[in-house]
Parts: C-alpha cells; structure tokens; sequence
C-alpha cells in the first residue's frame, strides 16, 4: 500500500512524464509544420504525411499534462493558468489552427492549399513560441518585469529552436533524398541556436534565483552538478558529431540524430525538474501543499496504473506500423 | 463594461457549443463507420469501401476539429473557472483524467491506423481500429457526461472545509441523472449523424451522383433515423421525469409554469415575463403538463414562485425546450417521410432531397437547444446546491476575457465557415469520381468477388 504523503511526489513524477513525453512527441511535429518550405508542395506533402498517423496522439500528452496538474494540485492549476492567460488562449489558437488546417489542406479547392499550408506554419509557430514564452515566464516565477519577459522572450527562441531539431532530425529519420539532404541543413543551423538557448537558460536560471544557485551548488547535490550538465553537453557534441558527417543519412545511422535528441530533451528536463522541486510554483507552491484529497488521488492512480502501460503499448504499437520511410501519400 | 463572470460564462458557452458540435457527430459517424466496414468485410462488395472511404474522410475532418476545440475546454477550467477545481476539483479531476487516459488516447493513436494504415495492417486489424476508436469516443462521452450529470445531481460526497471529498466514486459516476443524460446525449448523437449522413449523401443524389453508395448510405441513415427518433423520444420523457424529481425548477422553467398548480397545462406558445411573473400570449393543452410529468391529470407541478431567486432564466430554457422538441419533431416527420418513400413509392423525389439537404444539422440545432436547457437549467448553480457559478469565476480582469473571447469567436466563425464549405465541396467531388476506381479493381481481383459486384 502506498501512503498518503508519497501520492503527490508519484502524481508529480507522472506529470513530469506526460510533459517530457508532450515535448518530445508534439516537438517533432510542431517543429515540422514550422519547416515547411514554401517553395516545395511535394516536399511539403511528404513532411506532413510522415507526422500524420501520429499529431493527434501527441497532443493528447498535452491533455493528459494539463489534467494531471487539475487533478492532483488544483490550487496550481487555478494559479498557473491564471498567470499565463493570455499566452495560453495564442497557444490554443495556434494550436487549433494548425490542428485543422491538417485536415483542410487535404480536401479543399486547389489554389487554398497554400493557404492552409501557411496556416499550418503560423499556428506551429505561434504554439512552439508560447510554449517556449510561458517556461520562460514560469522559471521566472511569474514575475512581471521587463527582464522577465526579456527572459521569456530567450526562453521562447530556445524552445522553437529545440523543435526545429528535433523535428530535424526526425525528417532525417523519416525521409529520403533532397528533402534528407535538406533535414540535415535545418537540423545543422537548429542546433546552434539550440545550444546557445540552453546556456542562456543555465546561466540565468540560477543567476535570478537564488534557491536554485543554492540547490544546484549545495553539498549534497554535487553529483547532480555533475551528471546533468555533463550528460546535456556529451549529447550535444555527439549530435554534432553525428550531423557534421553525411552518413547519417545511410538508413543505419538516420535514427542516431533523433535518439541523441530525445536524450537532450531529457537532460535538460531534468536539471528544470530538479531545479524546481518540490515546487510546482515556483518559490510559492510546493508539490506536497497543494496536492488533491488522497482518496481522489488513490483513485486516478489505480486506473493510472492499468491504462498508462496500455498507452505506451499502443502509442509503441501505432509507431511500428508506421515505421520505415514515408513513401506513400495515399491518406485513406 | 460586462463584468468578467459574464464574459467568462459567454467564453466557456461559446467554447463548448463549438466544441460539442463536432463529438455528437463523430460519436455516433463512427459507429456508421464500423458498419459499413463490417458490411464489406462480410460481403466484399466494393460498394461498402467506397462509402467507408468518402465518411471516414469526412470523420477525420469532424474529428480534429473535435479535438482541437476540446483542448481549448481542458484550459478553460483553470484559466476562467478556478472556484470550480478549488470547491469540486477533487470530484472533476478523477473523472476528466479518466477520460484523458480511457479515452483520449485511446481514439487518437487508433485514428492513425484507422486513416492511414489500411494498407498497412490486415484487415481485421483496421476494422478492431475502427472499432477502438469507436470505444473511445463513447467513452469519452461516458466521463464528460458521469461529470455533468454530478454537477447537476451531484451524489457520493461530503463537503469537508468548502472542498468536495469523495466517499463512494460508484455513486458519483452513476449518480441519478447520469444514465438518463447520458442515453438522451448518444441518442442526440446517431439522430445528428444520421441526419447529417442523411444530408450530405441526399445532396449528392441531388447533384446528378447516380451511384451506388450516396443511395445506400442514405437509406442507412433513414433507417436509423426511424429507429432512433421513437427511442429518443422516450429517453427524453424519462429524462424529464427525472429532471422533475431532483431539479423541479429547471422543469417548471421548461414548462414556464409560475404557480405550483393540480392539473397544470402543457403549453404550446407562451412569452414568459420574469419581472412580471407570468406568461403572455399562451398556448395550452390543459392539464396535459401534469399527465406527463406526474401520470395524473390533476397532479400537482411545483411552480417557479416556489424557487425565488433560485430558479433558472426562464426565457433561454422554455425557448430552448420548445425548439428542441420541436426539431426531434421534424426530426421524426422526415424519417417516416423518407422511408415511405423508400419502400412503398420506390422514388426519392427532389422534395424529399431538398428536404433532407435541408435538415442536415437539424442535429446541431437540437442538441445545442437541449444543451442550453440543461445547462441554464443548472443556473445560478455550477454544482447543484454546492457551488454557485458566480463563486467560480475568475478574477483576471476582464479585458482579457473580452480579448480572449473576440478572438475565439473570430476563429470559431472562420472555422465553422471553412467546415460546411468544406463538406459540400467534398461531395460535389465524390459526384464526379468514378464508379470503380483502379486499385478497387485489384482488391476486387483479388478477393475474387468480382461478379456482380460493380453494380
């Protein structure tokens, strides 16, 4: 039996999961839409198809992230989403613009697909930039001050920049011949923006927050001091390592950039993780205060524990039967 | 200025009138789907592929706009309503976080094979995915509705410091308007879609389509309609009497009845006046509310003034209820209409067509009537006597709201345009396409069941 005061730290883990699977997951494909080229329908047909079967499914991480923070610290949710109203209703709007114009590109009257082709871009745009803007303005604490948003802004860049990588290197993964060949540019010039928003955001991060500073430079954390950056930087130079040789784009090695990838994603969610907890406010709210009633918890968790496997399993399933190159356009 | 309790009720009513739009279609167009990929996995006739084919393209565009709008509804809890998940978060959370993890996932990592992978997987494979996505979507419903239906009979709970705990989950899911909403919603749903079936293929007819599947698809969609109108009609009546046993005010509002009364009159037509406290320009049946809501002509109806300053807006849900009934009306006419002319005059005349074309978001208009009736009904409550909606709102000034709210609209209305465009366009182009196309020619070879099949 599990007792009462572990359910938060468990619902805050699962949480943690839902968010790196969303950013990962709705990362490779918000990075596509915004890759579109526009001078290529045929390329861009085949970027879109290769994130077809999957979109939706990604975006349900975000849901599922979201109803996680509802059901287990509501006090956080009200409080957060308060905070971010505005960014989140350009989010949303972005994200219902692209996750239409999916289907209407399909369907509609030659000459409109390039609009909805543009409507796919702004609204993976405008998603990935909020994103990226309201981390930022979560790491800050909320704080409403022009460093703040200046902060955000960074933070913003960063994560659009993290997406056009990964999302690089999936192309890389998922594509054949000039549009392989033109993955690797973008995932070449991503990577260096990528880099410098990841040293900005360590640099900063603990520069403006003193807990932080203290956490990450106290005695008894020293080997996170060490793991993590070392970890994020090793992946980094792998990654470059790996793009700087064109034979990444033989069929044995296409998957390394993604892997390496979602390694990094992974590295620096948790130095953010570790930086934070146990606060899901920062400085303001800790993860054990504003945890729902146990019994609710208890609740969601049972079915938590039978269905989240079976998700994996599909989510793992659903990949392999669309594995391999995206040769085919045939929707239906 | 409008005050930001206000803008908000007007955001979240917009939001999820847009949203529930496209479920109650997709709910019950994906239960059509598996039947007709069942009927083509018996038969092997071609005819139910192409029909597949032109529906499933016509769900995976219903359902993303399901999906993206019902992201929006996840963030509208916190963002606008924060009294709600503070007061019954406890309650709410369990209940959408089931629907996330049971049926969210479920339905959305299905619909990627079930568009895309046909080719990919065996073909029982797909038809299990079509299926699964099916399960999903009506399990979604089962979450969202066991929700609303505590929200306005709420059961299983006690308050302990303001803050809802759980004692007994099977008496918050099923609590006792649950199974009536939720009978009465999926009803809604195969009466919407087999209207909009109905519609769409009617209007192919119309456009010189003279193949095969727009005529079986409509013939389908009229059988069911015949089928699901009685039935509807009888879930509803229980609903209501439901309603009448545990929100007698929401039901006097319905009726707009003022005085508890014996015998109390069914009303046809009215103008309800609340600073006057009575009707203008009635209508009545006698005594007929009371046989219906009580089996006993001079059973006694509790009456508005019984619930001063507790009761609903009067205007929004005797009119809703009325246009409601009244569509499932039409609803029903069409269906005998259509099928009399099926099987006794053997001819679908263009008045029917037309007809037919006419009604295909009859299902829209009568689900979102019956929606505005619950949920106003609700009023002043969120949660029926728990939490007061005005108690729920929040407090981000309300400039936001209003920013937030005329650029949802904005989009909802470019939207909605962009949808229905759509749809005809979709039809108009499967009119010109080809009876047989080449590779149905293959997998008819193949399957060896050719003969007779091109009809």
């Amino acid at each position: 039996m599990i007792p009462d005061n572990l359910l938060p730290d468990i619902f805050a883990a699962l949480m943690a999961l839902a968010i790196l699977m969303y950013a990962i997951l709705d990362g490779y494909d918000l990075g596509v839409g915004m890759l579109l080229p526009k001078d290529n329908v045929h390329q861009r047909d085949v970027m879109i198809a290769s994130i077809g079967p999957f979109w939706d499914a990604n975006e349900t991480w975000l849901v599922l992230a979201v109803g996680l923070l509802l059901i287990a610290f509501p006090q956080a949710h009200s409080l957060i989403l308060g905070e971010l109203y505005l960014p989140i209703v350009v989010m949303l709007i972005g994200l219902i613009l692209r996750g239409v114009a999916f289907d209407f590109r399909a369907k509609v009257r030659q000459g409109r697909k390039e609009r909805w082709d543009l409507i796919f871009k702004i609204g993976s745009f405008l998603a990935a930039g909020t994103q990226g803007f309201m981390l930022g303005l979560y790491v800050m604490g909320f704080e409403h001050s022009p460093v703040s948003y200046l902060f955000a802004l960074l933070s913003a860049t960063g994560v659009i920049a993290a997406y056009l990588l990964i999302a690089a290197c999936w192309l890389i993964m998922r594509t054949e011949e000039d549009l392989q060949i033109k993955a690797l540019g973008w995932a070449r010039k991503s990577l260096y923006f990528c880099m410098a928003g990841i040293l900005a955001v360590c640099l900063v991060n603990p520069l403006v927050n003193d807990s932080i500073f203290y956490k990450w430079f106290a005695a008894e954390s020293v080997w996170m001091l060490v793991i993590v950056p070392s970890l994020a930087l090793l992946t980094l130079l792998l990654i470059w390592r790996a793009l700087g040789d064109v034979r990444v784009l033989q069929d044995k090695y296409c998957l390394q950039p993604f892997a390496l990838v979602v390694v990094l994603f992974l590295s620096c969610f948790v130095g953010l993780a570790f930086s934070f907890y146990p606060y899901v406010v920062p400085g303001e709210m800790t993860i054990q205060a504003t945890a729902s009633a146990p019994e609710s918890l208890r609740f969601i968790l049972v079915g938590a524990i039978i269905v989240m496997p079976c998700i994996l399993a599909y989510t793992v399933f659903s990949y392999r039967v669309f594995r391999g190159k995206v040769t085919e356009l045939r929707y239906y | 200025m409008l005050d930001v309790v206000l803008l908000s009720r007007i955001q979240f009513a917009l939001n999820i009138s847009f949203h529930i739009l496209f479920p109650t279609i997709t709910i019950a167009l994906c239960w059509f789907l598996l039947y007709f990929k069942v009927r083509f996995d018996l038969s092997g006739h071609p005819v139910w592929m192409r029909i597949y084919r032109f529906w499933v393209k016509v769900f995976a565009l219903t359902f993303a706009l399901g999906v993206v709008s019902g992201i929006t509804m996840s963030f509208q809890f916190g963002t606008n309503w924060p009294g709600y998940m503070e007061t019954v978060g406890n309650i709410a959370g369990p209940l959408l976080g089931y629907e996330v993890m049971t049926a969210f996932f479920l339905e959305a990592t299905f619909l990627g094979i079930m568009l895309f992978g046909m080719h990919r997987v065996p073909q029982w494979l797909h038809t299990l995915s079509t299926l699964m996505v099916a399960v999903g979507t009506t399990l979604s419903a089962f979450w969202i509705l066991a929700l609303n239906s505590w929200m306005q009979t709420p059961d299983g709970f006690v308050m302990q410091d303001g803050v809802a705990h759980a004692t007994d989950w099977w008496a918050v899911i099923f609590n006792p308007s649950f199974p009536y909403r939720f009978f009465h919603t999926l009803l809604a749903s195969g009466l919407t879609a087999s209207f909009f079936i109905m519609g769409i293929s009617a209007y192919r007819i119309y456009r010189g389509d003279a193949k095969l599947a727009p005529k079986i698809a409509l013939r389908t969609a009229v059988i069911a309609a015949l089928m699901l109108t009685p039935t509807q009609i009888l879930v509803g009546d229980l609903h209501g009497l439901n309603t009448f046993k545990h929100q007698p005010q929401k039901v006097a509002a319905m009726e707009g009845i003022w005085d508890t009364e014996k015998g109390a009159d069914m009303l046809l037509f009215a103008i309800p006046d609340e600073a006057q406290r009575t009707n203008h320009f009635e209508i009545a049946i006698p005594k007929l509310a009371s046989l219906i809501l009580t089996h006993d002509p001079d059973g006694e109806v509790k009456g508005l003034n019984e619930f001063i300053g507790a009761h609903p807006p009067v205007k929004p849900v005797f009119f809703g209820f009325r246009v409601m009934v009244g569509m499932g009306m039409l609803m029903l006419l069409t269906a005998l209409i259509g099928c009399w002319l099926l099987y006794v005059r053997k001819t679908l005349p263009k008045q029917f067509l037309m007809l037919a074309v006419a009604m295909t978001f009859s299902g829209w208009i009568a689900t979102l009537a019956g929606w505005y009736v619950t949920e106003i009904g609700r009023q002043p409550w969120l949660v029926s006597g728990v939490l007061s909606t005005a108690d729920a709102a929040t407090q981000i000034p309300a400039g936001n709201v209003a920013l937030s709210l005329t650029l949802y609209a904005t989009v909802y209305v470019f939207l909605l345009i962009a949808y229905i465009k759509t749809l005809f366009l979709m039809a108009r182009r499967s009119v010109e396409i080809e009876e047989i196309q080449p590779e149905e020619r293959l997998t008819q070879k193949s399957l060896r069941t050719a003969q007779g099949a091109s009809s």
